[in-house]
């Protein structure tokens, strides 16, 4: 834990983003997320932590409706973007998913060009009139996900022949090509390397100028390093939520000392 | 449990070697080994005993099925004389119309009595007539053909290429003999006699018979004329119908099924129903197609359009199962990818999985497709087993719903009939079948490597 640096931490308020309010998931019979109230913050780094299994990854899936996909998933409690009930029966879940985007686990590529990788979502919401302003976005999009210098010369090859950390860099331009308000990540670095996870989190501070960005991770070292608020996930319920700083230097339940010091998980 | 407590007992043997030495195998390692020898050596028999079959099979097939793609020929000047074509020498066309094909006899007759005369044999009959035993009833319409269209030919004397008796095919081809024909009211031993004596002249000839492979069925009595492109036509207008219904209504249903319908005890009977349904023997579907298309329907009989339908049956399930495997087979997380953009559920399907799954799903359908070409019981339900005697340019075998035959079929009618001559070209038939599914599986195979995309 020596690398614990819980420097530079701007401390201003933000508005709410998303907001939860009583959310329970079951899977079937299994009741996964029990009650959890959380507000997210706009331009923020949120970090979820927790053991394996403690649902932080469910309840981002419950953030822009993966679960939907999931049959035997189903959610009670309201969650509100901006304000507006996502899970509401109005709500088209493809729309909600252009705003909040998602980075997944596992580098996920279309097995198409770098550049159709990019272009694809852009393309199908009509966020581009003619090619131009297609390149321009694809050009726009990998900058921000600062894989540009790396692949300009060749945007007409495979994805899928990126390395690991250029590949799941690929895949934030590609999230953040849609414009998202909200972007979240579900442990994007736990198939990297240190070298591409540092690329990775840089780039998750960068996003932060303009989106709220949610990220789960086993890493608490990462989650400490790139987040400012920080929700610690245990068996299902929402154990503490707080600033960063707090909850790894005085956290306030027994349960998630235990956790960041080690005795737990 | 008995090899442990040995070796524990042996513990005391020094300590130069441990008890437990790596370098002798124990009785438990030794018949561990052996048993995994014995299997090996199964295996190997087991491979052996197919290739054995498969090479047996292979040679059988090419030994009995290549002589039916070659007939003995006879050469002959036939004058066309006007006396017997023509009385009143008008060429009025209805006139010559009325000679049918018994009026030409004579011309043959004569003209085999010429060929014998130019070449020197000296005829062993005293009737003329039964030297026209040598040549096949055929020849008569096919010269009769010719006149009719080209009346201005009568008078002239023409060089015809006529099909040689079955029975002097036979005798060329090693399947009829001298024993052989004692018992044999159609040819006598003479006959072979001057069949080899026109053959030494040059009249007689073994050719490439192009008319096997696209000609029309012929009649019991006459096999050296049958051929099967008649049959393959109706072959080609059901695979059409296969295609083109059960690829569409396959891919639809699989997509369905493995995307979007959610998992519920309906789905689980449905999907335990395709499953069973492929294993269905194909005579159910005959006799299904048999009930519901020809007579509830009231589709013509005999059509490649019920062929095709019926086909089709049996092979959805095929298509449908196969297309489901090579869906699932989409790594879940391209699907997330898509939706994680905002794709909607279809997008994500047409946009991503279905051409990573084009692969596996052609594979599939060419599959089902050469399975359904090689079918003969359901067509048999059907009737799809018509005896079309005339080729194709004028003939009546010309769309989807007339009446037809199959390839498999047809070989299936051809192994029934009584003439020996018949079997020969049973296994020729099989040989064009043969090709055609050979053909369809590198078809196959390349469209897998060309639209594989690794991930």
């Amino acid at each position: 834990m020596n690398d614990m640096r819980i420097a530079e931490r701007a401390v201003d308020v933000n508005e709410t983003k998303i907001s939860a309010r009583k959310v329970q998931v079951y899977y079937g019979d299994t009741h996964a997320i029990k009650d959890v109230d959380v507000d997210i913050e706009d331009r923020t780094v949120t970090a979820f932590i927790g053991p394996s299994g403690c649902g932080k990854s469910t309840f981002l899936r419950c953030l822009n409706r993966m679960n939907d996909t999931i049959d035997s998933a189903r959610v009670e409690g309201t969650i509100l973007l901006d304000g507006e009930d996502i899970y509401d029966r109005k709500v088209d879940p493809v729309q909600l998913r252009a705003k909040v985007g998602m980075v997944f686990q596992k580098p996920n590529p279309f097995p198409k060009s770098i550049y159709d990788n990019v272009a694809y979502g852009p393309k199908i919401h009509g966020l581009a009139k003619n090619k131009a302003e297609l390149d321009e976005i694809v050009e726009k999009a990998l900058r921000r996900g600062a894989i540009w210098d790396e692949v300009k010369d060749r945007l007409q090859a495979p994805g899928t022949g990126l390395s690991g950390g250029q590949q799941q860099r690929l895949c934030i331009a590609r999230a953040v090509a849609t414009e998202p308000e909200v972007l979240l990540m579900d442990e994007p670095c736990s198939a990297l390397d240190p070298i591409a996870t540092a690329q990775v989190e840089e780039l998750i501070d960068e996003l932060r100028q303009d989106y709220s960005v949610v990220i789960v991770t086993h890493s608490m070292q990462q989650a400490a390093r790139v987040s400012q608020k920080t929700a610690f996930f245990h068996l299902g319920h929402l154990v503490e939520y707080d600033e960063t700083g707090k909850i790894f230097t005085n956290p306030e339940d027994p349960r998630t000392e235990s956790y960041i010091t080690g005795r737990i998980g | 449990m008995t090899d442990l407590t040995q070796d524990m007992g042996e513990g005391a043997s020094g300590p130069a070697r441990p008890a437990n030495s790596i370098f002798a195998q124990d009785a438990r390692t030794k018949r561990r080994n052996a048993a995994e020898r014995r299997f090996r050596m199964y295996g190997v028999i087991a491979l052996g005993i197919g290739l054995v079959f498969l090479v047996a099979l292979l040679f059988a097939i090419v030994r009995n099925g290549t002589p039916a793609f070659t007939q003995t020929f006879i050469h002959l000047p036939v004058e066309l004389s006007e006396a017997k074509l023509d009385k009143n020498g008008n060429r009025d066309i209805e006139q010559i119309k009325k000679v049918s094909t018994f009026g030409y006899k004579p011309l043959i007759e004569d003209a085999v009595a010429r060929a014998l005369e130019e070449n020197g044999i000296a005829s062993p009959f005293e009737d003329a007539g039964d030297l026209t035993d040598l040549i096949s009833s055929a020849a008569a319409a096919q010269i009769r053909d010719l006149v009719i269209a080209n009346p201005d030919m009568i008078g002239e004397t023409v060089e015809f290429r006529v099909l040689a008796a079955s029975r002097v095919d036979g005798y060329f081809k090693g399947r009829v003999t001298r024993e052989s024909l004692a018992r044999d009211k159609n040819l006598d031993a003479e006959h072979l006699d001057v069949a080899d004596a026109l053959k030494d002249a040059g009249v007689i000839e073994r050719e490439f018979n192009w008319d096997f492979i696209l000609g029309a069925d012929a009649s019991e009595s006459r096999p050296e004329q049958a051929g099967i492109g008649v049959a393959m036509l109706g072959s080609f207008f059901m695979m059409l119908v296969v295609l083109l219904l059960s690829l569409p209504i396959g891919v639809a249903a699989s997509i369905y099924l493995e995307e979007f319908a959610p998992q519920n005890k309906f789905t689980d009977l449905i999907e335990v129903n395709i499953s069973n349904l492929a294993a269905v023997p194909s005579i159910v579907f005959g006799i299904l197609g048999l009930a519901v298309f020809i007579q509830f329907a009231n589709l013509p009989q005999s059509a490649p359009l019920v062929g095709g339908l019926v086909l089709t049956l049996m092979t959805l399930p095929t298509i449908i199962i196969s297309t489901r495997a090579s869906l699932k087979a989409v790594p879940p997380s391209i699907r997330d990818a898509a939706l994680g953009v905002g794709a909607s559920k279809m997008q994500s399907v047409f946009h991503h999985v279905l051409p990573l799954a084009m692969p596996g799903i052609l594979t599939g359908t060419i599959i089902g497709l050469a399975q359904a070409l090689g079918e003969t019981a359901p067509l048999l339900l059907i009737g799809m087993v018509g005896y079309i005697a005339s080729n194709y340019p004028d003939g009546i075998a010309s769309g989807f719903l007339d009446p037809n035959s199959a390839m498999p079929a047809q070989i299936y009618e051809w192994a029934k009939r009584a003439d020996p001559a018949y079997y020969e070209r049973a296994w020729g038939g099989i040989i064009i079948l043969l090709v055609f599914l050979m053909t369809m599986n590198i078809i196959a195979i390349i469209l897998r490597r060309r639209f594989e995309r690794r991930w």
